[in-house]
This record gives C-alpha cells, sequence and structure tokens, in this order.
C-alpha cells in the first residue's frame, strides 16, 4: 500500500532521491492522521535544513504539526503550489502533494531510512501502540 | 442573594439521585488540610435595592466628563457614543454569549465580527483584520512579535514620539520574549527620520510609529515606511481610527501592519477599559496573525454564514507554539465599533474628523495667542497638541478644574524635556464656547 | 434565506449619523495639513439608515445565542447568569465617564471599588496583593508568569529556570503563555484518577524549572487529591506553583488556592464573577500572588493611604506595565457589585449548587456516555462519546445535535487526553428543570445516534444556517466582504 519507489523515515515523510536529489513529502498515513490539511508553512527557498529539522508547518482541523527534514542539505525548491492548494497533501500526498526538494550534503543519513515494507510494519506496530 | 433557582427540595432530591447523602460528601475528595475552616471575610450579603445604591454612592464619589468639560485625550478620548450603539450592544443575545467556537448557533456575532473585520479593512486600507486584541497597548506588542515572527529577526525599533504606555507594554512583552526594543527619538516634534535610518538594519524585524503621535502630531509615516522595508524590515502604524476619516490611511503609505486603540469606536472611556485592540496587515502576513478571525464559508445548502477560521494559529490548537496566548479578546467592543462606524457611514467619518481638526485647530490658535502658552513645535496635528505654558502645567490642571474644566495632560511625567508642557485634546463633542472658556480661564491662570 | 451582511443594505446617500456644528471658523483641510498627510481614496463604509441600523443588528442578535436565550453548559467557561443590576451599576457615569487620566481625587470611588475588589480576591483565593491589569484570563497567566519570572531573576536564578512544567490536561492558553514568556514548556502525564502523575512530576522537576502551572479542580473537573504533594515537590526543588483560575467557580469559600500551596492566581472575572463574556471578550483576569512576590506585580497598584486612594507607581521591581492603563474597569464594576451582592455566604452556595448541579449532571448521563472518570467531580465534568463513535457518530455530531434542541453545546474535543471529549460545565444558576431537559436531550441523541447516525451527521436542522464549512473556509480564507467579489483573496 506504500509506493516502492521512495524511502521512509519514523516521521512519516517520505523521500524520492534522484542523484544528489531528494523529493519530500508526507506519507498518506501523515495525511490521514494530520486530517484535512489547511494551511502550509513553506521554507525559503535556498535555505539549509538539517537531517531532523523543520522543514515546513502544517495546519489542519485538529492540529498544527510540522514536516522535519529526513535528510539534510539545501533546499532548492518548495511546492508553492501548496500555499493556494493545502489540500494537495491529503488527495495526493505522493504527486502533488510534495513538500519539497534538497539537495543532499551527506547522502549517507538515507541510510537509516526504511522501504515501503519496513514502514508499513513500523506504522502497524505505531497504531497497536495506540 | 446568590441567584440560584435549586430549592432545599430540589437540593436534598439531586442529592438522592446522585447517591450521596450530604453535600459534604461531594466535597470529600478536597483534602481536610486545604479546606477553608471558617467563612470568607467578606462584607455581608446585600439585597438588590442596597446594592445599587451602594454602587451609586460609590459612583458619586468620581467627577465624571459629563460635569467636567473634557480637553484631557492622551490615549482615551471623549467622543460622542450614539444611542444606538449603547442599544445594540446591550442585546444581550450578544453581550452573554460566549465566543462562537458553534457557528451556527452563533451566527449573530460571527456575522457582526465579520463586518467589523471588513470595516477596520477599509479604514485601515489593508488586507485583512482580526476579530480583535485587548487594547492598543498590547497590540503594538502583539504586531512586534508578529514581525519577529514573520521575519526571524528579534529587534524592533520604535518611535519615543509613541504612547508611553505602549511602549511600556512592548518593553514588557519583549524582555520576555527575548526581542530587543530600540527607541528612536524627536526632531521638530515628529519622529527623526535620520536617527531612525541609523538605527534600523538587517537585524531589525520591525520599525513602530504613531500618528497622530502621543504628542498630537501626525508623524512622517511614508518616510518611515521606507527606511524599514531598505532593510528588510516591516513598517508597523499605530493609529487613531477616527483620524482617517481625513488622514491617510497605513495601507496608503506602506504599512505592513496597522494597530491601534479602537476605544473611540463607541466605547466608553469607562476609566481606561475595556477598550478596542484592532490589528489589520497585509494578505501574505495572515498566518502570523495573532488572535481570532471569522471567515466566509457556506452550508451543504449553499447558504452564506460565518465561522472562525485559522485556528491553527491559535493556541487551543498550537498551544506552545501558537501565535499569540490571547483567547478572549473585545468582541463586544468590537461589536460597538461596527455599529458605530456604519452609523458615521462614509460620509460621517469624514466629517467627524473634519469636525475635530477644525476644533482641534480653532483652540490651537486661540491658545497659542494667549500671553505665556506656546506652541511646542510647528509640526502638523490633528486633533491634540502640546502648548508651553507659562506656569508649571500641573498648577494650570488645578486652576482649570475650579472652572470645571478638565485640562489636558501634563507632560514632564513621560517626557522631561516637555516639563513646561501640557497635551491638549479637543473632539468634536467641545463647542466654540467651551473651546473660549478654556482660554478664558487659561488667560486668567497666566 | 441569505441574511444580508451591512455593506449590502447600503445605498448612497441615506445617513444615520447626525454631528454637531462646526461652529468656529471652518478652514479647508488643505490648510490646515500638508497634501502627503491626507486620505486618497475614501473609506468606503456603508451608508445606512438608523432604523435599517438598528434592525439588522436587531436581527443579527436574534441570530446569536447567549445566556439569557438558554442553557450554555460550555465547559470550562462558567457560562453563569449575569445579574443585571450590575449592567446597570456599570452603566452609571460615576463609573463610564471617567477618563483614565484624571487626577486621583477626581476618581476616588474607583480606585476605592478596583482597591476592595483587589482586597476581596485575594480573601477568596488566599492571597496577600493583586493586580487588576490584565484584560483576560490568558492575560493574567502571562502576568502571572512573568512575575515568577522576575522573582527567579532577584534571586539570580533567572537564566537557569527555563522551563514551565503543564500537565496534559491543561488548558491550551497555558503552554501559550508560558511560550508568550520566553519558556520551554514541559508536559506531565496525568494519572489514572486523572490528578497530575507524580512520578512523572518527580521526573520533570530539577532546578531548571521556573513553575508548575496547574487548575484545581483540574480540566476534567476533577479535585487533585495530591496538592499537597505536588506542592512540596516543586516547592521543594525551588519553582513556583502557578493557578490557572479558570475553574474558581468550584470552590469558592471551600478552599483557597493560597491554602493548597500557589503562590501566583489569576481570576476569570468573565466566569467565576458573573461578568457576561461579550460574545468573547471583554474579560478581566486579575492576578493575585503571594508577599514575596508583590513588588513584581505590574504598576500603578491601587494603595491606601492616609485614607485616600492612590495609584501607586514607584514599585522598582515591577515586571513593569502589561496594558494601558489600569485594566478592564468596567467589568471589575460588575465584578465588584457580584461578590457585594453574594457575600462570603452566598459565593460558598454558588460553589456547592455548581458542584451538585454538576454531579447530578454526570450521573443522570453516565448510563448513557462512556465516563471515563468515574468519581465525583467537582464543577463540571468529562465524558466521551466513544460509546457512540462505534456507529459512526463523532462528538462534534453530538454537539451539532444539541443546538437543534436549543442548547448551547459542550466544549468537545477538550481536554485532549479523553477522547471524543465532552466537557460539561452547568453552572449553580441552572434549575433541576433545565437540567432534565438537557439529559433528555443528551438521551435522545445516543438513542438517536444507534438508529439513525446519518440525522447526527448532518445536524443542526433547524439553525438559520445548516452546518458550515470549516475546511474550505480555512483553506480558501474569505476574511472580509468585497463589492463584486471576483477573487477569493482577502
Amino acid at each position: 500500500m506504500y509506493p516502492e519507489n521512495v524511502k521512509y523515515s519514523e516521521k512519516h515523510e517520505w523521500v524520492r532521491v534522484e542523484g544528489k536529489i531528494a523529493t519530500v513529502g508526507i506519507t498518506s498515513f501523515a495525511q490521514e492522521q494530520l486530517g484535512a490539511i489547511v494551511g502550509v508553512g513553506l521554507p525559503e527557498e535556498g535555505s539549509k535544513v538539517e537531517k531532523h529539522g523543520a522543514l515546513a508547518d502544517l495546519d489542519s482541523m485538529k492540529t498544527a504539526d510540522q514536516v522535519f527534514a529526513p535528510v539534510g542539505g539545501k533546499i532548492v525548491k518548495v511546492n508553492r503550489a501548496l500555499e493556494q492548494h493545502p489540500e494537495f497533501m491529503n488527495d495526493d500526498p505522493y504527486g502533488d502533494g510534495w513538500v519539497a526538494v534538497i539537495e543532499m550534503a551527506d547522502p549517507g543519513e538515507l541510510d537509516g531510512l526504511m522501504s515501503a515494507a519496513e514502514y508499513e510494519a513500523f506504522v502497524a506496530e505505531e497504531a497497536s501502540k495506540g | 442573594m446568590n441567584y440560584v433557582p435549586n430549592t432545599d427540595r430540589d437540593r436534598s432530591e439531586m442529592l438522592a439521585d446522585i447517591g450521596v447523602s450530604s453535600m459534604e460528601e461531594l466535597l470529600s475528595d478536597i483534602p481536610r488540610e486545604v479546606r477553608l475552616q471558617r467563612h470568607l471575610a467578606l462584607p455581608a450579603p446585600m439585597s438588590e435595592y442596597d446594592l445599587a445604591r451602594h454602587m451609586g454612592a460609590l459612583a458619586s464619589k468620581n467627577r465624571t466628563t459629563d460635569d467636567l468639560v473634557s480637553f484631557l485625550g492622551a490615549g482615551a478620548y471623549d467622543h460622542f457614543v450614539p444611542s444606538v450603539v449603547r442599544h445594540l450592544v446591550s442585546r444581550s443575545e450578544f453581550y452573554t454569549a460566549y465566543t462562537p467556537y458553534q457557528a451556527e448557533i452563533s451566527q449573530g456575532m460571527l456575522q457582526a465580527i465579520f463586518e467589523y473585520q471588513t470595516l477596520m479593512c477599509e479604514l485601515t486600507a489593508m488586507d485583512v483584520s482580526n476579530a480583535s486584541l485587548y487594547d492598543g497597548a498590547t497590540a503594538v506588542a502583539e504586531a512586534a512579535a508578529m514581525a519577529c515572527r514573520q521575519t526571524r529577526r528579534r529587534q524592533v525599533v520604535i518611535s519615543v514620539a509613541v504612547h508611553p504606555e505602549y511602549r511600556a507594554t512592548l518593553r514588557t512583552y519583549a524582555r520576555n520574549l527575548g526581542i530587543e526594543v530600540l527607541e528612536t527619538g524627536m526632531k521638530d516634534g515628529v519622529t527623526d527620520i535620520e536617527e531612525l535610518d541609523r538605527l534600523v538594519s538587517s537585524a531589525t524585524a520591525c520599525v513602530i510609529l504613531q500618528s497622530p503621535s502621543f504628542l498630537g502630531s501626525v508623524e512622517p509615516m511614508g518616510k518611515a515606511a521606507e527606511v524599514a522595508h531598505r532593510s528588510g524590515a516591516l513598517f508597523v502604524a499605530c493609529v487613531d481610527p477616527i483620524s482617517l476619516g481625513i488622514l491617510a490611511p497605513p495601507g496608503e503609505y506602506g504599512a505592513d501592519i496597522a494597530v491601534g486603540e479602537g476605544q473611540g469606536l463607541g466605547s466608553p472611556m469607562s476609566f481606561g477599559g475595556p477598550y478596542l485592540g484592532f490589528l489589520t496587515c497585509r494578505q501574505d502576513l495572515v498566518r502570523n496573525m495573532p488572535g481570532r478571525v471569522a471567515g466566509e464559508t457556506h452550508d451543504p445548502d449553499g447558504r452564506r454564514g460565518y465561522i472562525l477560521t485559522l485556528q491553527a494559529r491559535e493556541q487551543h490548537i498550537r498551544r506552545e507554539r501558537a501565535t499569540s496566548n490571547i483567547c478572549s479578546n473585545e468582541a463586544l467592543s468590537a461589536l460597538a465599533a461596527a455599529v458605530y462606524l456604519s452609523w458615521l457611514g462614509k460620509d460621517g467619518v469624514r466629517e467627524l474628523a473634519d469636525l475635530c481638526l477644525q476644533k482641534a485647530h480653532y483652540a490651537f490658535d486661540r491658545i497659542t495667542a494667549l500671553p505665556g502658552f506656546e506652541k511646542a513645535s510647528r509640526a502638523p496635528f490633528f486633533k491634540e497638541f502640546v502648548v508651553r505654558t507659562p506656569i508649571p502645567p500641573e498648577e494650570v490642571s488645578a486652576g482649570l478644574l475650579r472652572s470645571r474644566i478638565l485640562g489636558g495632560l501634563p507632560l514632564g511625567r513621560h517626557y522631561p524635556e516637555f516639563g513646561d508642557a501640557m497635551l491638549i485634546a479637543v473632539t468634536e463633542k467641545r463647542t466654540k464656547e467651551e473651546i473660549d472658556s478654556l482660554c478664558r480661564a487659561l488667560e486668567g491662570l497666566a | 434565506m441569505t441574511m444580508p451582511l451591512i455593506f449590502e443594505r447600503s445605498e448612497a446617500g441615506r445617513r444615520a449619523y447626525s454631528l454637531p456644528d462646526c461652529d468656529v471658523p471652518r478652514k479647508d483641510a488643505t490648510e490646515l495639513l500638508p497634501g502627503w498627510a491626507l486620505r486618497k481614496r475614501a473609506a468606503d463604509l456603508p451608508e445606512v439608515s438608523e432604523v435599517d441600523l438598528v434592525r439588522h443588528y436587531t436581527k443579527l442578535s436574534q441570530r446569536n445565542h447567549g445566556v439569557d436565550v438558554g442553557f450554555y453548559p460550555l465547559g470550562s467557561c462558567t457560562m453563569k447568569y449575569n445579574p443585571k443590576v450590575n449592567e446597570d451599576a456599570a452603566a452609571l457615569p460615576g463609573f463610564n465617564a471617567l477618563h483614565p487620566y484624571q487626577p486621583e481625587e477626581l476618581v476616588q470611588g474607583a480606585l476605592e471599588l478596583m482597591y476592595e475588589l483587589g482586597r476581596y480576591l485575594c480573601e477568596i483565593g488566599g492571597m496577600d496583593e493583586a493586580t487588576l491589569q490584565p484584560a483576560a484570563g490568558a492575560h493574567g497567566e502571562l502576568t502571572g508568569l512573568m512575575i515568577i519570572k522576575a522573582y527567579h531573576e532577584s534571586r539570580g536564578d533567572g537564566a537557569k529556570r527555563t522551563k514551565v512544567i503543564v500537565p496534559d490536561s491543561a488548558h491550551g492558553t497555558n503552554p501559550a503563555s508560558a511560550a508568550f514568556c520566553g519558556y520551554k514548556v514541559v508536559e506531565v502525564k496525568s494519572d489514572g484518577r486523572g490528578g497530575v502523575d507524580l512520578d512523572s512530576l518527580r521526573a520533570a522537576m530539577s532546578d531548571e524549572v521556573a513553575a508548575l502551572m496547574l487548575t484545581n479542580p483540574n480540566t476534567l473537573g476533577l479535585f487533585d487529591e495530591n496538592i499537597v504533594e505536588i506542592a512540596k515537590i516543586v516547592h521543594g526543588a525551588g519553582g513556583l506553583l502557578y493557578y490557572d483560575g479558570a475553574n474558581m467557580n468550584a470552590i469558592m469559600g471551600i478552599a483557597r488556592p493560597g491554602d493548597m500551596g500557589f503562590d501566583v492566581l489569576h481570576f476569570n472575572l468573565h466566569k467565576t464573577f458573573s461578568t457576561p463574556h461579550g460574545g468573547g471578550g471583554p474579560g478581566s483576569g486579575p492576578v493575585a500572588v503571594k508577599k514575596t512576590l508583590a513588588p513584581f506585580l505590574p504598576v500603578p497598584v491601587v494603595e491606601k493611604k492616609d485614607g485616600k486612594f492612590v495609584l501607586d507607581y514607584a514599585r522598582p521591581q515591577s515586571i513593569g506595565k502589561v496594558k494601558a492603563f489600569y485594566g478592564n474597569f468596567n467589568v471589575m464594576v460588575k465584578a465588584y457589585a457580584y461578590i457585594r451582592a453574594l457575600g462570603a455566604k452566598g459565593l460558598r452556595e454558588a460553589s456547592e449548587n455548581a458542584v451538585l448541579n454538576a454531579n447530578y449532571l454526570m450521573r443522570k448521563l453516565a448510563p448513557y456516555y462512556h465516563l471515563p472518570y468515574d468519581r465525583h467531580c467537582k464543577h463540571e465534568f468529562v465524558l466521551s462519546g466513544e460509546y457512540q463513535l462505534a456507529s459512526g457518530v463523532h462528538t462534534g455530531d453530538i454537539a451539532k445535535m444539541l443546538l437543534d434542541y436549543g442548547f448551547h453545546a459542550p466544549t468537545v474535543y477538550f481536554p485532549l487526553i479523553v477522547k471524543e471529549a465532552i466537557m460539561v460545565e452547568p453552572t449553580e444558576t441552572e434549575s433541576r428543570d433545565t437540567l432534565d431537559a438537557f439529559v433528555d436531550a443528551m438521551i435522545g441523541i445516543a438513542q438517536l445516534a444507534e438508529k439513525d447516525p446519518e440525522a447526527l451527521h448532518t445536524a443542526p436542522h433547524k439553525m438559520v444556517v445548516g452546518r458550515l464549512d470549516d475546511v474550505t473556509a480555512a483553506r480558501r480564507p474569505v476574511l472580509r466582504w468585497r463589492p463584486n467579489k471576483q477573487t477569493n483573496a482577502g
């Protein structure tokens, strides 16, 4: 149920890697937990972010959360469309709902990330813990 | 008196239904050692009649601005409040309601707030307004915090010509938030733009000026905005909403955030509160805006309705990461402002501002023609101005009281350099005759 | 039928206003002000007649629910009846037509009222000195925390004590106020009985903690029996105890925060002391403190010197000002009148009946709704909509359905530690008949949840509008009216 072509973090972000370029978004599980996402605060293009650092602010109807960077580096592009259409993150989390593109400083940081199968097991375990 | 409908019989039957034998049993989880073992030491209860008499007696120990002819302003103004305002805000469906969290049963207040927001946007020529803040002073502090969040900078520059109590409140907030506050001085009765230019840097989150300033002067807001923007800082304009009938509004000179005290819009002076803090801003700043905001939406049948929105900014959702801790605001004062501004309308707001302008300038010309009374600057002003007095201004005040005139504010406490000066406010309520009698009284004192 | 906005009633040339004549020689504005200072485009305010204006806002008022209209069991908000005599007192020109900068000798009645109100609040809270300056509860929290910070700084302990502890059941304003005061927020868990988990508290406590913020009874409506031990733990590590007074209505004359070990407390005059909420404000959030903290109160403090009431600014250790002037005076007048009307006996009876009414409702509703903490409550209690969730009905649906019965909904989805929370606070000013009618409505809804959940999903059905789309409102905010709307922006 989770796309195979991306890697997953424990904070429910996905990363799609092409060379040193990583595209980041939140998983379908994350968007379901958040409910209707109504606002997105994006970082500035060209700024730097560290692994686990706050990448974007998310407002949903029931909570306010953050997207954390699964890898560190320079933010080369952000998805400005989300400012007008935050619903993309609910409707198409792996497509139009992408958040930012990061030029990785250290591709080695990808090592700890999970595969689709591992993430599915991780989510199942989280859910069982309540 | 306790306004409790339960009778003794109700109480005993209810206790039985609960399954306890006494009230005491319901309180049994409060540890003995923290129980109050005596009655509270408070005055004896009163009947409604006795209370009304007591309150009347207490009120009569004050001398009101109805008994006196008031030329006192300095942030609280004796503007006329039409009867419609008092009557409509006294509708108890409004004033006995809580914050309209359940939108469908609170459409009246929500629509009124939406109208208030629109009116304030029009008046200030800004894009969005929140639903109100506590007062002008806290609105300045909130605007500073908002600018720091927006720019991710930690320093604000404020003019000394901003109301001293607003600056004091800003300092209190800023100190605790770790925001540095720099003050810039005055030259020729207005903020010194050259000094401002020297102080503002790439570390500055915002520049805050008030126009008309505390001393009444119309400030060079456009120039200050340019200075702020050159360094990537926001420009916060603190304004008197009544003045905007005639003075350029913040949106016309490039302000990013407009704030101010809305007491003049239909609220009585009430010894300092409750008043109305307003905050309007540019569209793109809205997600960093503090406080509640009402928005338009629709129901499944397409009927238009209003709802509190963008709540993810607020404390009950975002908790420690909220844009502000504010919860209760000044909704009823905002309602008063909506009624008042709708009463005035497009022409009324201009006429009212013009009346204040005319009467204040007449008073200024008359007073400064008196021997010994001198103008403090040549800066343009709206409804309030500073005059230097030939005898200490405190003595002038005391003297005027003998003629049942409440004089202007002696400025020494706030501005030592104006220790010999008085801040005089003239609203539309003052007649030519009253202004002339002020002049006669001043002449007699000099 | 769509209710027009005041702007949509506007007709060029209509007017409601009348202003005094310009009886001074009139000059053109351009003679009095430089061109750059003048407004270019007039503010487009509506043009309506006085009768239009009155009918418009009267109609709006009829589309609004208040305590005077019906039951308003909004948990943590203490929506008690607002006595009318207090409104009359506050409207007296002797209170209303006072300028805050009038010389002290002209406002002795106002200052006396403030002085006495401060003393009454100290007596009710078990504290020593008070400020009436904060404009609302959250403003009181911020003020109280600033006082705590100033206290620690005065002892050279300020740099180290950077944290404030709040329980996971706390009002959202608690962590928000702590953050707005520059503190890091540390959350502690609740225990199985709804109180502060003592082990979590001990683990969180250190010399980096400035204060613990607590309300007691807490947001579950439960009195924390361990309060003395909690105070010991916090004080033992050099921290202070902050009391969130939102729930004071449970304990007036019964127990006092000061006697429980709290050092600072704020009151919500608009909750406990019957001043109306005004549709969201004004409130008033006085802060009372123990003697050691008194030097840090905001200036000015009302003092009595030689039989005269004065505003004391000479407090060098004060945190400064938290708002202009002296606070929401008009609200203070109403709270003062309320305390004088009730006296010690009346206040205690108010609290007892608030507790009685809450327990009565709780017991009547417990067979139909999950009661997560089954023990005597104080002035409010928290149910969970868990049973109803089985049929796909959410607490939000229950809340909307209640509106059709003519009741305001309880507070929902708060506190956060209870799933599908329904927080009910009846207050003492409701009769048993009203409570019984509410019980019947809630039972009816519980039954409907099983039989016809769809009816609940689409509720309310009898309001002036149906359920409003809150998601679109947040995603495409329309925050002001514009003529000939062509864009959603702004």
